[in-house]
């Protein structure tokens, strides 16, 4: 039973005091102080709007005037003030999401003494820039971001950029629907499955005995069954409309390039709930960076991408010829295009829509007690080699150490005769083809703190999918309580995901280092997918003082209550409290 | 006046529902669905009949309204029943249940409380199983079990089962002690969007023992074969 309403204790709330106290926040910066000293201003408006996708009319929510917001671009070091007033009828705000940062400013309404701008009112950012690369900023109010509140941060270093690159484009990728969040919601809460168009019918029953056979159909069918649970939800809500910098695949957005040119990418993943497989056909993509922090350069055909990640890439194309970038979300209902072209008005090839993945009881993970190591493993023995799908990329990037640790093992099961390819992480790559996995993410630059965490923090990833509760630890945001650390902590944070379905969890303020294998090279990321029955682990060094949101980047998630407060107590707090 | 007092304590049984932090209210989600509006065909006397089920609440407690009836050709409303309860979370798929029972129809009418617990199975059945106290003293239970199978996207098959229990006779209502009646239901229902779905189906209902008895020296046929069309809606 998870009843419980504590929310935060008076002690919480002392230290809170203190950390914000500490951070000099509530002093210095009432969010009210002119543009006076700063090296870059700007102004943003968030208004009412409609945007048009592909002849279609949606309502929409435009910062700065446009959807996707305008991209803001800055360098390293400058203190910058962004002042942005609310012409909606409800309360907003704006998160700058990977930006390390004073809590106040942080913009996530209930966490650290900042609470979201009313109507008719303004609020006035001010941020220090301490980091360079590619992030992104969104709305933190009920479902905003996915009505259109989103846009690019770019960040130039300071010093030299190690990513040498002739010409750069941004590509914000994100989902749109006519359907309103908060009607969605509701949706998700009365009738669940609501957004399935995709369940198991009598001819997926037929289908399945036929390739299976009765006793394996029924066996799977009896799982699925004692759980309670549909292995064809892979996303909740469906209906949308994907779009690259705000184009549909009809208008789709063109980005021009010289042959011979090497031109950077700066993709962000802006959705509210697609997780996308991105793909740019006939063009290999080396990733320079990830979570807008350089690593070191991978080179890939495609890789699986988060809610809330970035990534840039480096392609090199050679011919006169247009690309299509290809975001195809993981339940396949679609796909966001965009094009590169030596010249406007080009079109590239689309490929066919790969098929959707159907989740196996492996996806569920040993969190259901059940015995079911042979269903993958036992797919790759007996389904055929010849098959083609398994002998390449899946095979020579590392399934090794994957396997070694434990976790996050994309297992190379290729997909059964005739039947839709099985377990979560089967993205449907081409034979041949190499997808990136988080294994091959290695920092430029050596971490900095390579103490082993003294702090073990364990978060299971909860749910009730059945009456649409996400939970963390079996507790809704402010329902448990809060994470707390020290600052200057070396903390581990252990995600364990006990549902089926992919958690992409972001951490505010911080960066943490995925513990995928490397030891000093560990790349330091803010959003970390845990894929559905797996753990993933993360250790950081809790520098950042502040109360800061950790939580599902899927937008429903989130606002169903997959949420909690991680609290880095400044040490000086920790002296006298 | 009895029936106030019965539902006033029923609100008063509801607590409103939970408050996070401060100011944060957890959102209130409702729905109201029309689960059966269907015409009867049978022998003797074709009927219309209906089920209701709508709730409001939060995640974890709900306020939850149920109601069935049926009147005959040439009858009227023979059977009008409705529920007010209090539901609960105490499981993931499960919710207990309390509140009040009262039938306008048959005549006397009659108020019960009511105790039961309402969620899904393994196997996705779907249950509701409640025990229900009169004011006359007399104790009897319902358990409801049905199933959604889809055919195809929209063409869903609904097999539907009930048993109707009962610890005394109430030979008022034609009731027997023991198992006093079996019922299954047949749904074939085509869903234009999901919130709208015709339906064309059977029926069987049999009354056992004591009850079957009584029903036949009340005129009527303790066994009921009829076919169905129907809607089913919700908002």
């Amino acid at each position: 039973m998870t009843m419980g309403t504590e929310g935060l204790s008076r002690r919480d709330a002392l230290r809170l005091a203190a950390a914000a106290g500490m951070a000099g926040v509530v002093s210095l910066y009432p969010g009210r102080r002119s543009f006076a000293s700063a090296d870059h201003e700007t102004s943003l408006l968030v208004e009412e709007t409609s945007i048009t996708i592909d002849g279609d009319r949606f309502g929409a929510i435009a910062m700065g005037g446009s959807v996707p917001a305008p991209t803001l671009r800055w360098r390293e070091g400058q203190e910058v003030v962004v002042q942005v007033t609310n012409r909606l009828r409800e309360p907003t705000s704006i998160h700058w999401h990977g930006l390390l940062l004073e809590g106040m400013m942080d913009g996530a309404p209930g966490f650290n003494a900042y609470s979201a701008i009313a109507p008719g009112e303004s609020f006035t950012y001010r941020i220090r820039l301490r980091q360079s690369g590619t992030y992104w900023y969104h709305s933190h109010s009920g479902g905003q971001e996915q009505r259109g509140m989103y846009g690019a941060i770019i960040i130039d270093p300071a010093e030299r950029e190690p990513v040498r690159a002739d010409r750069e484009h941004v590509i914000v990728l994100s989902d749109h629907t006519a359907d309103h969040p908060d009607h969605i919601m509701r949706k998700l809460k009365v009738s669940e499955g609501y957004y399935n168009k995709g369940k198991r019918t009598l001819g997926d029953l037929i289908g399945d005995i036929r390739r299976d056979g009765l006793a394996k159909t029924w066996a799977d069918r009896r799982d699925w069954g004692d759980m309670r649970m549909d292995p064809t939800d892979l996303a909740d809500v469906t209906g949308y409309r994907f779009l690259a910098n705000g184009k549909g695949i009809q208008d789709h957005w063109t980005g021009l390039f010289k042959p011979g040119e090497r031109v950077r990418l700066r993709l962000i993943n802006a959705s509210a709930m697609s997780i996308f497989d991105v793909a740019i056909p006939g063009l290999p993509m080396t990733i320079v960076s990830a979570d807008g922090q350089n690593v070191l350069p991978v080179k890939v055909d495609e890789f699986r991408f988060g809610v809330g990640e970035t990534y840039d890439v480096i392609v090199m194309p050679t011919e006169d010829r247009a690309y299509t970038l290809m975001a195809e979300p993981i339940d396949r209902s679609g796909y966001a295009r965009a094009t590169l072209a030596p010249r406007p008005g080009m079109a590239g090839e689309i490929p066919p829509l790969r098929p959707r993945a159907i989740l196996t009881m492996a996806d569920m993970g040993p969190h259901h007690g059940m015995d079911h190591g042979s269903m993958d493993h036992g797919s790759m023995d007996h389904s055929s080699m010849d098959h083609g799908a398994m002998d390449h990329g899946a095979m020579d990037h590392g399934s090794m150490d994957h396997a070694a640790m434990g976790h996050d093992a994309p297992v190379p099961a290729p997909p059964t005769r005739d039947g839709p390819p099985q377990g979560w992480d089967q993205a449907g790559t081409p034979p041949g083809k190499r997808a990136l996995t988080y294994a091959d993410l290695k920092s430029l630059t050596r971490n900095a703190d390579t103490r082993e965490p003294a702090h073990e923090i364990s978060l299971r990833l909860t749910g009730i999918m059945e009456r649409y509760i996400w939970t963390l630890n079996g507790h809704k945001f402010d329902h448990g309580g809060p994470i707390r650390v020290n600052q200057g902590d070396r903390v581990r944070l252990t995600f364990v995901n006990t549902t089926m379905m992919a958690h992409p969890m972001h951490l505010h303020g911080m960066f943490f280092e995925l513990e995928n294998g490397q030891t000093d090279r560990k790349p330091r990321k803010h959003v970390v997918i845990v894929p559905p029955g797996k753990t993933v682990s993360v250790v950081l060094t809790a520098d950042e003082p502040g109360d800061w949101p950790l939580h599902c980047h899927m937008l429903f998630h989130m606002n169903a209550g997959m949420m909690t407060r991680f609290i880095v107590t400044p040490s000086s707090a920790t002296a006298t409290l | 006046m009895r029936i106030k007092t019965l539902i006033a304590a029923a609100l008063l049984l509801a607590p409103l529902p939970a408050q996070a932090m401060e100011g944060h209210v957890e959102p209130l989600f409702w729905r109201l669905t029309l689960d059966q509006l269907e015409r009867h065909w049978q022998d003797g006397q074709d009927a219309t009949s209906w089920k209701l089920d709508g709730f409001i609440g939060g995640d974890y407690e709900k306020l939850r309204i149920k109601s069935e009836g049926e009147a005959t050709d040439g009858h009227g409303v023979e059977e009008l029943e409705i529920q007010a309860l209090y539901s609960v979370m105490v499981d993931d798929f499960w919710d207990f249940q309390a509140g009040i029972r009262h039938d306008f129809r048959p005549q006397p009418q009659t108020s019960y409380a009511t105790i039961g617990f309402q969620g899904l199975a393994p196997q996705f059945l779907e249950v509701d199983a409640q025990a229900f106290l009169s004011d006359e003293g007399d104790l009897t239970a319902r358990l409801e079990t049905e199933i959604d199978l889809p055919l195809t996207r929209q063409l869903i098959l609904q097999p539907h089962a009930e048993i109707d229990l009962s610890a005394q006779d109430v030979p008022s209502q034609t009731i027997g002690a023991g198992v006093s009646s079996l019922g299954l239901g047949l749904r074939l229902r085509y869903e234009i969007v999901q919130e709208v779905a015709p339906y064309i189906g059977l029926s069987w209902e049999k009354r056992l023992g004591e009850s079957a008895r009584l029903s036949r020296a009340a005129g009527e046929d303790p066994d009921r074969v009829s076919f169905l069309a129907g809607i089913r809606l919700w908002l």
